[in-house]
């Protein structure tokens, strides 16, 4: 190792970047444009879902029940006259769901029987429809609680939900997205990053250049390695200041921590992409396989959205080679929960083990060799 | 004229083919990724992890765990004696949630009096935490169901029914399965697109067909074949797995499915295209695939829906060619629509692939280095 030599590669590849201002644009302004876009645009937080009510024949108990259904957030209520037109609505997707109050429904209330309330969800999206039957179950323990007060009697439920939410008490889901997105967008730039560079350079003959200079393999990697790691750590405190300023995430956790987690996981996203650069040597390839490995894993396996528990046990096996996903772990416990030491050794322990990994492999078959 | 633009097919499709390697991405990982993703991509739980602190020691309380040990959504995974040790179990997620019962439970319940349900739960990952209440919610809505008929404590005035349409099951597995049609066709038809002109460029070997007597509209033409053949196979055959390996049923009619594949994959290739003669290597050109795949993925609906995005956000989508072939996938699927009920998919995306196919070849005449 000869450190004028590596500096010298590392200028080379500094001035190489500032000439074409792609690394720059993957490494900022990528970053931004994805941290606001999906930012503000993924939320799992379903509000003013339109409704169609049928009220076959309305009475003062239908209407306070529509009315709780109109004062809740969750729902923005629509007036229809018959099941049938609420039904091709339905069909139309102009509405999400139908609350259908029959003509027997006071009648039923008034003779202490047990009435029955229709609703018809749109089973299409099966997450959005079971939220909006949580929030109408809502709606309709209110209307019990209320209908039981007026008539001066207890509430006729035995058992009672008391939940206390940790952590993410107002169930925000962007609270959660952002900083998995962190995990996501710095798996893209970390990757693409170097996979085409070292590409490039076998592509363009330029490598067969620098092997016969009297250059060693790990300075040609490490003269890549260094330039990109703090153009990425850069990108990752830009990304985690606008989680914090912009999105208002709250982070609890320390920042040290983050930081250092950050750089592990930097590494494995690099050395996984000069190891796809350096066994695809062609732009194409290195860039399908950098796709194909980075984006969509990321946002699938990671836990970003998926919950990993929810997955079979083999695709739970699978998700633990996805780097992402401990660096997921890690932000959404940093973020929101604070310093969980368990948690967070652990998975630094397994980001430490996949940079040694693909950082090791990547030298060891990069040899100077022409084939 | 055919003769020329079948030419330039033959050798675009070589381009792609003769390395061994470009083969292979091209074929075997939309295969994997539609085999993990369509198990992985599920917002069902199963299986949440929960734990027990139980100071009643009634028969009540154990009835209503009974329930939960019972239920196939939930899996005990402790049993506490302590309220210290219910923190370090969430806080290591460990546990989902901690349901605690209070020492007065069961004698509460026996003197006609309501007793508390507490549940502790894990919010960092939000969505997951609002399925898993409504879970309890239901588990609880049948123990109150059943205590009350049993101890005599009257009637609820009323009760929901709720049945879903298209989905009786609720399986997020629908929903999320033939979304992967409509990802993976995007990724590698914008890939194959997006550097086949920019491949050139970098290569010098664009000018050289420039000068041929091959017009724009036949270069254009020969430049998207390959892309939209290719596309169309991969659909083809995801379509097939999404039938018959995850047995998701098929109820529309396919000429609709077909149609809008067609739309889907030329308003696609005319967005790759177009990003490949704005780019002057191939890494500007993934980088633009990149730069438009991304956000176009994420927000399509493939998982969260567009109802829940702010309105300016909303408009945006309108310009996402996967938007709308969503709808159409699904529609097709699920609720079993035909061309009729899909026009107001089809000529958006049609707009989409007229505009971008026009742009991309202006461009491959005006942007020269």
């Amino acid at each position: 190792m000869n450190l004028q030599r590596l500096r010298a590669l590392i200028h080379k590849e500094f001035l190489q970047i500032l000439r074409d201002p792609s690394a720059i644009a993957i490494a900022f302004l990528m970053p931004m444009f994805l941290l606001f876009l999906i930012g503000y645009g993924v939320s799992l937080d379903a509000r003013h879902v339109p409704v169609a009510v049928v009220v076959d024949h309305p009475t003062p108990q239908t209407s306070a029940f529509v009315g709780g259904l109109q004062e809740s957030p969750y729902f923005h209520p629509q007036l229809y006259d018959s099941i049938q037109r609420a039904q091709h609505a339905l069909l139309d997707r102009q509405v999400s769901a139908i609350l259908w109050l029959r003509g027997d429904f006071s009648r039923e209330v008034l003779q202490g029987e047990t009435a029955n309330i229709g609703v018809l969800v749109n089973g299409v999206d099966a997450n959005d429809a079971r939220i909006v039957e949580g929030y109408l179950q809502g709606v309709w323990q209110n209307w019990l609680q209320q209908t039981a007060v007026d008539a001066g009697k207890p509430l006729l439920v035995p058992v009672r939900v008391e939940s206390r939410i940790w952590f993410n008490p107002a169930l925000r889901s962007r609270d959660y997205l952002v900083p998995g997105l962190i995990a996501v967008i710095m798996t893209l730039t970390g990757a693409l990053l170097t996979a085409l560079v070292v590409a490039r350079e076998w592509e363009r003959g330029s490598m067969e250049a620098l092997m016969a200079s009297p250059v060693t393999m790990a300075e040609i990697l490490l003269g890549k390695l260094i330039p990109y790691f703090l153009i990425g750590m850069g990108g990752m405190l830009l990304s985690v200041a606008l989680a914090v300023w912009l999105f208002a995430v709250p982070l609890v956790g320390s920042f040290w921590v983050l930081l250092v987690c950050s750089s592990l996981f930097l590494l494995a996203a690099l050395g996984m992409g000069l190891l796809i650069s350096s066994v695809a040597r062609n732009q194409f390839v290195a860039g399908q396989i950098a796709i194909i490995v980075t984006f969509l894993p990321a946002f699938i396996l990671s836990g970003f959205i998926f919950d990993i528990q929810s997955m079979p046990t083999p695709i739970q096996f699978i998700t633990h080679i996805v780097a992402a996903r401990y660096f997921v772990s890690i932000l959404q416990t940093v973020f929101l929960a604070g310093d969980v030491w368990p948690i967070i050794l652990w998975n630094s322990l397994a980001l430490l083990l996949m940079a040694i990994f693909f950082l090791g492999i990547t030298l060891l078959r990069s040899r100077k060799r022409l084939d | 004229m055919l003769a020329r633009i079948w030419a330039l097919v033959i050798k675009e499709f070589l381009a792609i083919l003769r390395d061994k390697k470009s083969r292979l991405v091209l074929i075997g990982p939309p295969l994997i990724q539609l085999l993990v993703f369509g198990y992985a991509a599920t917002f069902d739980l199963n299986h949440i992890p929960y734990a027990v602190y139980n100071q009643d020691a009634g028969f009540a309380s154990r009835e209503l765990l009974g329930d939960f040990q019972g239920s196939r959504a939930f899996r005990q995974v402790a049993v506490l004696h302590s309220a210290g040790q219910i923190a370090p179990l969430i806080e290591q997620g460990k546990a989902l949630l901690v349901l605690q019962i209070g020492p007065n439970f069961t004698a509460d319940l026996l003197r006609h009096q309501q007793a508390p349900l507490q549940v502790i739960i894990d919010g960092r990952n939000s969505n997951t935490a609002t399925l898993a209440l409504n879970y309890v919610n239901s588990v609880l809505l049948s123990f109150d169901n059943r205590w009350a008929a049993t101890q005599q404590w009257g009637r609820s005035p009323a009760q929901l029914v709720v049945r879903a349409w298209f989905n009786p099951n609720l399986l997020s597995r629908w929903f999320i399965v033939p979304g992967i049609v409509a990802l993976l066709t995007l990724v590698v038809t914008l890939l194959v697109a997006g550097l086949s002109v920019a491949r050139e460029r970098e290569q010098g070997t664009f000018d050289q067909l420039l000068v041929t007597p091959l017009t724009p509209g036949e270069i254009l033409l020969g430049k998207a074949l390959p892309g939209i053949i290719i596309g169309a196979l991969e659909a083809v055959f995801i379509s097939l797995a999404v039938v018959f390996w995850f047995h998701v049923p098929l109820l529309g009619s396919i000429p609709a499915l077909a149609l809008g594949l067609l739309l889907f994959l030329l308003a696609a290739v005319g967005i790759g295209l177009m990003i490949s003669s704005l780019s002057l290597t191939q890494q500007q050109g993934l980088l633009g695939v990149f730069l438009f795949l991304v956000p176009a993925v994420i927000l399509s609906g493939f998982a969260t829906p567009i109802a829940n995005m702010p309105a300016l956000v909303q408009d945006l989508t309108y310009l996402n060619p996967m938007r709308y072939f969503l709808v159409i996938v699904r529609g097709v699927f699920l609720q079993g629509d035909n061309i009729s009920l899909l026009w107001n998919q089809y000529w958006p995306l049609a707009l989409i692939a007229l505009a971008s196919m026009t742009a991309a070849s202006w461009l491959f005449r005006h942007r020269m280095h």
